[in-house]
């Protein structure tokens, strides 16, 4: 198991399947099928630094990461 | 045609909308294009977690190929907070770079905190953002906002949601006849006339979106609006007529009232 701390809240995500990989950590993508979020246009902060879409393919979340996914929201 | 340019491209509308307080999308889809605005403004923020996956978004409703967006930092205290706000917005957007910047000092009046706007702004245009920047009326704050390179300076007209109207026109007036970029009154506009006599000043634009979205009728309001801000700049144009106490030169024909045996 995976705990990040998503949105300010804890959010615990299996690890991905050891028959697929041999890296131990999460990809962007898979934590938004995960959630549900998948196909989605949002963006994402992880430990305080922007995460480009480029990148969601890649092995990065690890226990402890702090991570924001944002929308565009009504506002003035 | 008279444009307001805004980044090096050309708007017809000189109103610019916000799209919070709305009913639904529908009524926020139907509002926007009753203003006429191609410019609009949105917020950055963080997922609803237990959202239905099916819902649509405001994105889907008001799509980036018919809007210019203009993401904001609405809510954001400090520089840090605005600052990753608007990174958030830019990898949202595509590297979409014009912005509205607004570092608030104060949650009960919303009041912009100047210091730490310009300190935001500062590091936003290091990273090639375009900020078009909320401010006071403080033709100083102004200039300085200015200087560091903002592309729009937003002075309030007064305080966030309050529809008050235009409180303080001379500094309005000063902000304006001292800028060289587009000064755009933003907050505190209640109603069209309020609107009409930001673009008099000579504002380039007025944003809004309480009073829009908090009228009885926001569609209708929304029409109003549009029409305040193009009736505003065309007296603007115009050129008023000076201002006397009286005038003893009526419109009509001082000869030839009947009655009058010596024709005066």
């Amino acid at each position: 198991m995976i705990q990040l701390i998503v949105n300010g809240e804890p959010q615990v995500v299996p690890s991905p399947d050891s028959g697929t990989t041999n890296d131990p950590r999460l990809n962007i993508r898979q934590l938004l099928e995960h959630m549900g979020l998948q196909g989605k246009r949002i963006a994402v902060e992880r430990n305080g630094e922007i995460v480009p879409r480029s990148q969601f393919d890649q092995p990065m979340l690890a226990s402890g990461d702090k991570l924001e996914i944002v929308v565009a929201v009504g506002g003035g | 045609m008279d444009k307001l340019v805004i980044a090096g491209k050309a708007y017809s509308s000189r109103l610019l909308v916000g799209t919070g307080k709305y009913r639904d999308f529908d009524e926020t889809r139907t509002a926007v294009d009753a203003s006429g605005a191609e410019i609009i403004t949105v917020a950055i923020r963080r997922t609803n977690l237990g959202q239905n996956p099916e819902e649509p978004s405001l994105l889907d409703v008001l799509p980036p190929s018919q809007y210019t967006l203009l993401p904001n930092t609405a809510g954001c205290y400090t520089v840090e907070d605005a600052v990753r706000t608007l990174r958030l917005a830019r990898e949202l957007l595509d590297g979409h770079t014009l912005v509205k910047l607004e570092v608030l000092g104060d949650p009960k009046t919303l009041y912009p905190n100047i210091v730490e706007t310009l300190k935001a702004a500062e590091i936003l245009i290091k990273e090639d953002f375009q900020v078009m920047v909320y401010t006071s009326d403080d033709p100083i704050a102004a200039r300085q906002l200015e200087e560091i390179g903002c592309i729009a300076i937003m002075p309030l007209a007064s305080l966030i949601g309050s529809g008050m109207g235009i409180l303080n026109p001379w500094n309005l007036q000063i902000i304006i006849e001292n800028a060289k970029v587009p000064v755009i009154v933003d907050a505190g506009v209640g109603t069209a006339s309020d609107a009409a006599i930001a673009m008099e000043l000579g504002c380039d634009g007025v944003l809004m979106n309480t009073a829009i979205a908090a009228a009885q009728n926001p569609v209708l309001m929304a029409s109003a609006m549009k029409k305040a801000v193009e009736a505003g700049r065309e007296a603007y144009l115009a050129g008023r007529m000076p201002k006397k106490l009286y005038s003893a030169s009526p419109s009509s024909p001082v000869e030839g009232v009947i009655g009058n045996m010596s024709g005066k």
